[in-house]
């Protein structure tokens, strides 16, 4: 077990009283040389590095509005501080999104503002020194980039935007963060995530059908590099063997399978993910995503479909269309992207697939909204169509759902606490302590209606309570992907 | 012409430049800075009017604000909307003849000077009160309350007075109007000697000169929030600008 607490879950949330430095041990292991390598940054904390990050600190702002104007305009009402479930999970005030802000805004301050430069101990205005950057290191690898507090304050500072400048300013003066730079490498190199070569990804899709086959009876492919398909599915890579992701995979082969789509998967372009946003570095982000373009181009498909994963679907939603497009290569009858949820749920509106709900009358059903679905995406024809389309589907296709508390969902939903590049095992402390919202929001439902099952739509999500939910004592299990359900309630072999 | 009234002209006239050349320096950087991706915190309007409306009920009702802390909203709402109905009153010291809509809004925004001043005193308890708020406080976040409360308490104090300490009926409110449309048309004159009045206007030139320096940017700011005023139309619309227009890869 860990050397530290965990939470209780209390009947009611508490906004705990601030303690001050209660997370400041908490340091994600820092990049080595050719980890940097990969994402093309420095290998060490470079000469003058003081000078350098407060000049690209500068650059950054220049070329972003939202920065230009969230650096100015935040009046510290305080609004904002009891919303972040880091700071609610462990008590220290620099996890207040605010606080965290003013790690930045006080060196911007001093070098960019006549009241920092002039009068910083009015201001709060700070030299950057290496005190300011081992704060740095530590407070914005605490936040998850889930956009809850923009949500709720008065000028929609966005707490993402300034920790991911704050990471690309970390880069740039040479101190990585050693799990996402290591992972774009392997994006780079391989082209997924988890480093699947070509020859193991097709081992595991040819296990998959064999599996389904045993499972129905039917053949359901689970195609590769196959020229010519309508769809090209992109999906995280932790869905081709990460449980309870993979589950959500069958899902979508079903699915396909069914509504006769033909479909494939590239080894190119294998991940959906893309940790270059976490990293605030648009050189990378630019790089990882035109791999998308290239292997849709190179297939020939029509449409490009994006797998479960919320990050990645902010990346896809809201910047493919910036980063690779524009799309006119693809059916223009179809949104691109699409959500894996919108194909289904129009495939439901319009009966094209056989659904049996007692399938799933054993699961109790929950559904958890991740955050950049939930804050930074859509999906559908409407504003909220991200909240509604999964949860039709869920409706479609089992008995019984249970919504968690309302200030828990939608729009103020509590990130599962692992997102934004903090998925990794060095941080958690930090990753238990941050899902205590989520938690007590579960254990509601739970007591009350005796939900045994937590859907989600982000392989990170998935991931994270996976791991961590034993923690609060839950079972491991509870936790599933959404085409998981649809999975067990398609009836394949009935539409062929 | 006194010395007096050549130092207040002077000084308004100095306050009024820094906070319109401030002001619009700042809008223009603003304005210029390219937002390189969409950041629509969502669910968000998907058109130019939604979004129109979005931000409509943010700086006047403070949405956001409401869902998020009911009181800041309450404390922050009372002050915002009495300063706006405090300032428009006040209007009738710079016009000649007196619009209707300020001659209207007379009788409130004179009592509209109290809530201003207890929505205040509720935004800077919380400083002190609520641990968090504490901990996130500067000493500049102290002074404004302080600066924003003594223009308000010195505006009453010459309207209302104190019994026995303060007469209102001793300033000449026909001079001071007198002295600001003197500036306005550079035809100077006299300002009162009267000492609250003085004070009054030296508070006031303070607020004007902060203005573009300080956090009191979030008035003009919240207008280029792109979490806000972006429309949420990245699938049908191509966005592209900053280091995003730098290079297209166009279509093959």
């Amino acid at each position: 077990m860990a050397d530290f607490e965990i939470p209780a879950l209390k009947e009611y949330p508490v906004i705990p009283l601030i303690q001050v430095g209660s997370m400041a041990h908490s340091k994600p292991f820092v990049a080595k040389p050719d980890h940097q390598d990969a994402v093309g940054f420095p290998h060490e904390l470079v000469d003058n590095w003081e000078e350098k990050a407060v000049k690209k600190l500068g650059e950054l702002v220049q070329g972003s509005r939202a920065l230009q104007v969230f650096l100015d305009t935040c009046v510290k009402c305080g609004a904002c501080t009891d919303k972040c479930h880091y700071y609610l999970g462990t008590s220290d005030p620099k996890n207040m999104p605010v606080a965290r802000q003013d790690l930045l805004r006080q060196v911007y301050r001093r070098y960019y503002t006549f009241a920092g430069k002039y009068f910083p101990w009015l201001v709060g205005a700070r030299d950057m020194d290496k005190e300011v950057l081992d704060d740095w290191y530590s407070y914005f690898h605490q936040c998850s980039q889930c956009r809850r507090c923009s949500v709720f304050c008065p000028y929609g500072i966005d707490t993402a935007e300034i920790s991911m400048a704050a990471r690309e300013v970390m880069d740039s003066v040479g101190l990585g963060q050693k799990y996402c730079n290591e992972i774009l490498g392997k994006v780079y190199t391989i082209g997924n995530n988890l480093g699947l070569p070509e020859p193991a990804l097709r081992n595991t899709l040819d296990g998959l059908e064999e599996e389904v086959k045993d499972d129905t009876g039917v053949d359901v492919r689970f195609p590769l590099d196959e020229k010519g398909a309508d769809v090209l599915l992109v999906t995280p890579s932790a869905d081709f063997f990460a449980e309870p992701h993979v589950d959500g995979l069958i899902g979508y082969g079903k699915v396909f399978h069914q509504a006769g789509i033909s479909w494939t998967m590239s080894s190119y372009a294998s991940e959906a993910g893309n940790f270059s946003m976490f990293i605030g570095s648009g050189a990378n982000l630019k790089k990882t995503t035109m791999r998308i373009r290239e292997a849709a181009l190179d297939l020939g498909v029509k449409r490009l479909v994006v797998g479960e994963c919320g990050h990645a679907w902010r990346v896809a939603y809201s910047f493919w269309n910036t980063l690779i497009g524009p799309f006119d290569f693809l059916d223009p009858k179809y949104p691109a992207p699409q959500h894996i949820c919108e194909v289904t749920h129009d495939l439901i509106q319009r009966g094209a697939l056989t659904l049996d709900k007692e399938a799933n009358d054993h699961r109790i059903i929950t559904f958890h909204d991740s955050c950049n679905v939930a804050r930074a995406s859509r999906m559908g024809n409407m504003p909220g169509g991200q909240f509604i389309i999964p949860r039709e589907i869920i409706k479609s296709v089992a008995n019984h759902f249970h919504d968690m508390a309302p200030d828990t969902i939608h729009e103020s939903t509590y990130c599962c606490g692992g997102g934004g590049g903090l998925l990794t095992d060095d941080l958690i402390e930090l990753r238990i302590k941050g899902a205590l919202p989520r938690m007590e929001a579960l254990k509601q439902v739970v007591d009350e209606h005796g939900v045994n099952f937590m859907a989600a739509i982000c392989a990170i999500c998935k991931s994270q309570f996976t791991k961590v939910i034993p923690y609060y004592d839950f079972p491991m299990e509870m936790m599933g992907s959404l085409h998981q359900l649809v999975s067990s309630a398609i009836q394949i072999g009935t539409k062929e | 012409m006194s010395a007096l009234t050549i130092t207040y002209a002077l000084l308004f006239y100095t306050a009024t430049a820094i906070l319109a050349i401030g002001v619009f320096r700042k809008i223009f950087i603003y304005a210029r800075t390219p937002a390189p991706l969409l950041i629509p915190t969502t669910p968000a309007p998907t058109t130019a009017t939604g979004v129109a409306w979005r931000m409509f009920k943010e700086v006047t009702v403070f949405e956001s604000l409401f869902k998020s802390n009911k009181w800041i909203w309450i404390f922050g709402w009372m002050f915002h909307i009495a300063l706006f109905l405090v300032l428009l009153r006040h209007l009738r010291y710079f016009t000649e003849p007196v619009w209707t809509v300020v001659a209207l809004v007379q009788p409130y925004g004179k009592y509209a000077a109290f809530a201003m001043v207890a929505g205040l005193l509720g935004l800077w308890a919380r400083r002190f009160v609520v641990d968090r708020v504490r901990y996130i406080t500067n000493l500049s976040d102290h002074l404004m309350l302080l600066l924003l409360l003594g223009i308000g308490v010195s505006g009453i104090l010459m309207k209302f007075g104190i019994a026995g300490i303060v007469d209102p009926a001793h300033t000449d409110i026909v001079a001071v109007k007198a002295f600001f449309l003197g500036l306005m048309y550079f035809d100077w004159q006299p300002v009162p000697a009267d000492t609250m009045l003085l004070i009054h206007l030296t508070l006031v030139a303070v607020l004007m000169i902060v203005f573009p320096i300080s956090k009191l940017l979030h008035a003009p700011g919240v207008f280029f929030s792109p979490s806000r005023n972006q429309v949420d139309s990245a699938r049908e619309k191509r966005h592209v600008a900053g280091w995003t227009a730098a290079q297209t890869p166009g279509s093959k």
